[in-house]
């Protein structure tokens, strides 16, 4: 099974990154984009052995940091 | 009493030769020099170091892979045990990653790499590390890094401070640091964790000796320990 986890940074931690995203955006000549905040999605392909359970504690401990991170989980169908 | 020091090196790690021989200049003892695959620290240490650079090419965030190799479980033990840590830029950044200190080191504000100088102000005396100085002294310290925005919530900023734990200040807006901090120490005051390298500023070649008083009271405090 595919597994897409997506790490964004949590309200109010700055994001520098999306800031000069979005002034690149404003570079390009197009405008009306109020804001932008930079993440990651990292996609992993997990045996169905692997539980809900084991899944959020990889994401805890490790794939993102919960001082400043907030994660999503999605489950792809086969 | 011969100075037991260990620096940890992980791939990617540059300043631990900077280190050790800041430590071996200061103590008049080479350090130990661990890998970070090992799965033990040597026997009986005074005094751990987690060095600069960019560990496993700061891969997922930086320090987030060396907080979870193996040296690190040792480390994490060690300094609940009660034994100094010392960890310099990416050392801090391993540091909070464990959650041997609390926040996080976000990227620069400014989004630049800074590389310079900096004047520091000591915030804290009365650790083993901060010993040494005076109470406001402002010192010279080098900062190189692209992730020393130090990061955490009021109430954590709050408690810090309230509990005397912000070791150094910037002096000089560097990297968007909330409150400016540029080191934290632990509750118990055995880590401590900086963006600034104290080990490049030992010797008047480098530039300056601002660092080496962080280095001697460390040892002159376990030596009479």
């Amino acid at each position: 099974m595919k597994v897409r986890v997506f790490v964004s940074l949590k309200n109010g931690v700055l994001d520098p990154q999306g800031r000069a995203i979005h002034h690149a955006i404003e570079g390009l000549g197009i405008h009306g984009v109020n804001d932008v905040r930079a993440g990651k999605m990292i996609e992993l392909d997990v045996d169905d052995t692997v539980t809900d359970e084991q899944l959020e504690t990889m994401c805890r401990q490790l794939l993102a940091n919960m001082v400043i991170e907030n994660y999503r989980i999605e489950r792809l169908a086969a | 009493m011969t100075f037991r020091s260990a620096v940890i090196t992980f791939p990617g790690s540059n300043c631990d030769r900077d280190m050790a021989d800041a430590l071996e200049k200061v103590s008049g003892t080479g350090p130990h020099r661990v890998w970070h695959g090992d799965a033990d620290l040597p026997q009986n240490l005074d005094f751990i170091a987690l060095p600069g650079g960019f560990s496993y090419g700061d891969y997922l965030r930086s320090g987030a892979m060396a907080a979870r190799s193996p040296i690190m479980q040792s480390v994490i033990a060690a300094a609940n045990r009660g034994v100094p840590v010392l960890g310099v830029c990416n050392g801090f950044q391993v540091l909070t990653e464990s959650g041997l200190l609390p926040g996080a080191l976000l990227r620069n504000a400014g989004m630049n790499f800074v590389c310079r100088d900096v004047a520091l102000t000591v915030e804290n005396t009365q650790s083993l590390f901060t010993g040494g100085y005076d109470a406001g002294q402002t010192i010279l310290i080098p900062v190189a890094h692209h992730d020393g925005n130090y990061f955490a919530d009021a109430e954590t900023l709050d408690r810090l401070e309230g509990e005397g734990r912000v070791a150094f200040r910037y002096a000089e807006e560097v990297n968007g640091s909330a409150r400016q901090i540029a080191g934290v120490l632990n509750a118990a005051g055995n880590v401590l964790g900086m963006m600034p390298h104290p080990e490049r500023m030992i010797e008047a070649e480098q530039g300056g000796t601002d660092g080496r008083a962080l280095f001697e009271n460390a040892i002159k405090a376990l030596a009479s320990a």
